[in-house]
């Protein structure tokens, strides 16, 4: 009994040493060189594998950096300028702060105020509804309320209000890593600089139809009209193909537009709230 | 205007469901069900509905209160997996037995890996192996017993052609004079053998359900017609060889599950492969590993195991089998 | 003994329920719009203005670019507008708007209903004529007739086929013109050869048009000894151009290559007709064959429509939109599209307007996958569409690839079939765009 115990036990062992051997061998035969300032980048990074830096994950960013001349065009929006910081100095390298982005919706046309005008009957992804035709409401321009942005968002920062069929985002959460602006067909999110103390202001709306089109598929549509232009006193706004944009460079938050607009396509965020109310309040103001 | 519905094409759908396929191998099983319960009575009937009474309670109270999600027993599968097994255990098993092997056979087998259509192995057949396994004596206890429409027999120990012949030949006994004192004959093979499990005692009943299996296309022939070639083909060489100790191909077919493990358990759709030639493949694996444990092995029976092992190779026969592609493999020169 | 396509294909029931309703004239509309995407390949030209007066028959877009096709006034009038108006779809698309004032065809168009059987012009003559007179495939895809009349440099038509199956469930315009035009569809089909230099012609019918397959076996065997009547099995998608040239000359198209591969052409009776009207009698191609039917609609009807009518009209000339009708087809409803707006108009390829109800049309509720292998039997190409289907939603572009998702014909098998109601080709139709995006910014090697 015993002898076939220590006979066992000494057969094991001479085998996971034999084993343990060849396994050395091997590895020291197939190694690999590389920078060990990669693995150092590394766990710098947050590990996310996002892609939103664009790269293929953490590492490939992290060889990235490592190898690049200047970090000018290398950001990781997940970890932000903090982060960039951490590596630009282990690399002893400098790098520019960047303002923080945040991503928005350009679409408020909720049930009430962008009626359905067809029932969609298909698999439930935005990619296929536009490959179909060009929405259930009236406005082809317009968020089509399947969801393909929630389902790419990593960082649970995005969800469909089923209130209003539109998404909204976390700007908590929010990392700005771009994956839902890859995900939307109707190319309706767009990163904006977070602003001081989360205040900003953008036209919620991507609709290039004339006004009177505009107006009827959906009453909360940016219909051209020039308001907010004439308005503005930092020449932030433009227009162009009936649709207003706000750039958020040039904008000093006076928020003349927003009272200005006629149809309440103007959104504020994280504004105190204002004495005369507004009809329509966002979700956000709530 | 009206609102209109918008979807992509096609815009029509087929009239088959989940729901009426599994009610279609229902109403397939119900020949055999009917002679068992004329052959063993009310003792065919208890487990028949212990086994799918129990099999859809399980799967409710998972779905209903551990996975909290959508509910799914209105698609008879559950149902189906309970009869199956009811129909694999020997007519006199307590219900007990039947109730542990649907708790194992949806619980473990089934729930586990995600519900319908997410199982590697035919949870019907994990439920029978496990009991096998478990409680060998009551598994391989075939006495018969009372029935209402048939008095007199209820001594008889029925025991299976299959282990009557494995046994007499451990003793030395010719075949012939295994099969005359046992008087064996293959019009009762067909219609009534008494030994072996509820759902095995008609071939007939058996072969009419593949019938109406296959009118209805629920299944395609492939995989039954592949194992019980195989087995005859297999069986037939041993025989022709030494009909003294091999059993000859018409009686492996009738005899033992090969039939209602064929034509019921191997046709699963979840463990079977996707393509025609995968079936084929599959099936002959099964007939073979059935043959050899029926010829080497130490259980009398073996289509049960011959399944699952053949089960566990379907992810890799879809891999490689893959259907006839259009225009890859003709050369219209 | 009918002849078939080798694998796979489904049995939907064929509902032809508008089978004995003879072609009538649709009443002529107060304003037309006409649609200068009626084809595939870019848009046409405009060559009228607003203001114009123009004739019916005239030219009114010209092709623009080597896949194009030229699009003809079906109406008389005055051009209202040009400007872009929602699709079907609901895309905007540049119409030209013609208020109709009575019908005035153009003088050298010939009227008469007399057959006109001598083929006078020469094959690059024929070529010319169908380009000019603005005929498309009437199958569905809408390709411009003389590109596909004129094989690729190297490549040589043994045979033509004429594609009269008409596999989709519900429709009956090509049927009924088998029956009332025989002799024009298979003079036009010996115009087609006569420009592709071939001499062997099939005809297939599939079987449950046994009236069509006596009548044209008739003629052929009395006057045009060339063109062969093959009866078909019914069996979707037996119309298909692959499952077609497979089924009656036994041989397979290629993955990703085109019919003349193969050596064959394949065209639609709708399109022979067409031919046989721009080389015969110098007709443009402007009015077709709808059928509009359903089975909740109270008549069903076969009408010869001109290009440009809305399908609110079609709808009102045969009683109205019925209560229960909740969605709206143009095509089969195998392949055809939804209508998101009733508003749109026709296109040349337009075949039929069908009005189904919420019961026959609404997908049931998705469960999951029990693989069954139904849709790996239906499929027609030998796909296997539940693997498709789960690659698609895992993003893998790569293994979609490696599993020939660009063959897939789109044909609605897999979905008709499919027990657990799974959205497969919606996914796969997606998965196949995604993959031919790689496939194009992938370097040649």
């Amino acid at each position: 009994m015993t002898t076939t115990i220590i006979f066992t036990i000494v057969c094991l062992s001479l085998l996971g040493l034999g084993l343990a051997l060849i396994l050395y061998f091997t590895a020291q035969k197939f190694k690999v060189e590389e920078d060990p300032r990669i693995d150092d980048v590394e766990a710098i990074l947050p590990g996310a594998n996002c892609g939103g830096c664009g790269f293929a994950g953490c590492r490939a960013f992290a060889e990235g950096c490592v190898k690049a001349e200047s970090l000018d065009n290398m950001y990781c929006p997940v970890g932000g300028n903090d982060v960039m910081k951490n590596v630009a100095g282990y690399l002893g390298r400098t790098i520019a702060e960047k303002a923080p982005q945040v991503a928005v919706v350009k679409c408020n046309g909720n049930c009430d105020s962008r009626p359905k005008t067809s029932n969609y009957d298909g698999y439930q992804s935005c990619a296929v509804m536009s490959t179909l035709y060009s929405g259930d409401t009236g406005c082809r321009y317009g968020c089509l309320g399947q969801g393909d942005c929630e389902l790419s968002c990593k960082f649970d920062a995005l969800k469909m209000d089923p209130r209003t069929g539109l998404p909204e985002i976390d700007a908590d959460k929010c990392t700005a890593c771009g994956a839902c602006i890859k995900a939307c067909p109707k190319i309706l999110i767009e990163f904006r600089n977070k602003g001081p103390k989360g205040k900003r202001i953008f036209v919620s709306c991507m609709n290039k139809d004339k006004g009177g089109i505009a107006r009827k598929s959906c009453s909360v549509a940016c219909i051209g009209c020039t308001k907010c232009q004439k308005v503005c006193a930092y020449d932030a706004i433009t227009i162009s193909s009936n649709l207003a944009y706000i750039d958020y460079n040039k904008c000093k938050l006076c928020r003349k537009c927003v009272v200005e607009c006629p149809t309440n396509a103007i959104w504020e965020v994280n504004f105190p709230v204002r004495v005369p109310k507004k009809e329509v309040l966002t979700a956000e103001e709530q | 205007m009206k609102k209109l519905i918008v979807s992509p094409a096609p815009h029509l759908h087929g009239e088959k469901t989940t729901r009426n396929l599994m009610r279609d191998v229902i109403i397939a099983l119900s020949p055999s069900l009917l002679v068992s319960v004329y052959y063993f009575g009310f003792s065919a009937v208890k487990l028949a509905l212990v086994g799918a009474v129990t099999a859809v309670l399980v799967e409710f109270v998972i779905q209903r209160y551990i996975i909290k999600g959508k509910i799914t027993i209105n698609d008879y599968s559950a149902a189906l997996t309970g009869l199956l097994l009811a129909l694999n255990l020997p007519p006199n098993s307590p219900w007990w037995i039947v109730f542990i092997g649907s708790v194992v056979a949806i619980g473990i087998a089934k729930m586990t890996f995600g519900g319908i259509g997410q199982n590697l192995f035919n949870p019907a057949l994990v439920g029978r192996v496990f009991l096998l396994v478990s409680f060998p004596a009551i598994m391989t206890d075939w006495t018969i017993p009372a029935s209402w429409f048939r008095e007199g027999i209820d001594a008889n120990t029925g025991a299976t052609a299959l282990s009557i012949v494995k046994e007499g030949l451990a003793k030395g006994i010719p075949m012939d004079q295994i099969f005359s004192e046992n008087n064996f004959s293959y019009t009762q093979m067909l219609f009534s053998k008494i030994g072996g499990s509820v759902g095995e005692v008609s071939a007939f009943a058996l072969i009419l359900g593949f019938v109406y299996l296959l009118i209805r296309k629920v299944i395609k022939p492939h995989i039954p017609v592949a194992i019980i070639a195989t087995v005859m083909v297999f069986s037939g060489i041993f025989w022709l060889i030494d009909p003294g100790h091999y059993t000859d191909p018409l009686f492996n077919v009738l005899t033992g599950g090969i039939l209602i493990g064929s034509v019921f358990m191997a046709t699963d759709y979840v463990t079977s492969p996707m393509s025609t030639r995968g079936m084929v493949f599959y099936g002959v694996g099964i007939g073979i590993i059935t043959m050899l444990i029926r010829n080497f092995g130490a259980y009398p029976e073996g289509i049960s195991f011959a399944i699952l092992i053949m089960n566990a190779c379907v992810p890799l026969i879809n891999t490689y089998f893959k259907p006839k592609r259009f225009g890859r493999e003709v050369n219209n020169g | 003994m009918s002849r078939t396509f080798s694998i796979g294909g489904i049995h939907p029931s064929d509902n032809k329920i508008s089978v004995n309703a003879a072609i009538e004239n649709f009443p002529l509309m107060e304003m037309a719009y006409i649609s200068l995407s009626q084809h595939l390949g870019a848009p046409a030209e405009p060559v009228v203005a607003k203001g114009d007066k123009v004739k019916t028959g005239q030219l009114i877009a010209k092709a623009n670019g080597f896949i194009s096709a030229n699009v003809h006034s079906s109406v008389s009038g005055t051009v209202a507008s040009i400007e872009p108006l929602p699709d079907l779809a609901g895309n905007p698309v540049q119409h030209i708007v013609i208020k109709v004032e009575g019908d005035d065809w153009l003088e050298n168009i010939n009227r008469s209903s007399e057959i006109e059987r001598e083929i006078k012009m020469s094959g690059p003559e024929i070529l010319a004529k169908i380009a000019e007179c603005g005929v498309v495939g009437l199958g569905g895809a809408a390709f411009p007739t003389h590109i596909k009349l004129s094989p690729p440099p190297g490549k040589k038509a043994e045979y033509l086929i004429i594609n009269g199956a008409e596999c989709e469930p519900y429709l009956t315009s090509d049927y009924r013109l088998m029956l009332e035009q025989p002799e024009e569809i298979l003079i036009g089909a010996k115009i087609m050869m006569k420009a592709l230099n071939v001499n062997k012609c099939f005809l297939g019918i599939e079987d449950n048009k046994p009236k069509a397959i006596k009548k044209m076996k008739g003629l052929c065997s009395k006057s045009y000894p060339q063109i062969k009547v093959v009866s078909l099995l019914k069996k979707y998608p037996q119309g298909g151009e692959k499952q077609l040239i497979d089924a009656i000359v036994k041989r397979q198209v290629p993955s990703m290559g085109l019919p003349i591969d193969t050596g064959v052409v394949v065209q639609n009776v709708g399109t022979a007709l067409a031919v046989y009207e721009a080389v015969q009698k110098n007709k443009p191609l402007f009015e077709g064959i709808v059928t509009v039917t359903g089975k909740c609609m109270t008549e069903q009807r076969n009408f010869r429509m001109r290009v440009g009518t809305t399908f609110e009209s079609m709808i009102f000339a045969v009683g109205g939109f019925p209560k229960d009708a909740e969605k709206l087809i143009s095509g089969g409803p195998m392949m055809g599209k939804a209508v998101s707006r009733i508003d749109a108009s026709s296109v040349k390829s337009t075949s039929a307007l069908l009005l189904l109800t919420e019961k026959e049309t609404k997908r049931g509720e998705e469960g999951n996958c029990i693989r069954c292998a139904k849709c790996v039997e239906a499929c027609p190409m030998g796909l296997e569409p539940f693997l498709l289907n789960r690659l698609s939603r895992a993003g893998k572009t790569e293994e979609l690839e490696a599993n020939f998702v660009q063959d897939c014909i789109e044909c609605g098998s897999c979905i008709y079939t499919c027990p657990a109601n799974i959205p497969l080709l919606d996914t796969i139709r997606l998965s196949k765009a995604q993959v031919l995006k790689m496939l194009r910014t992938r370097p040649k090697k």
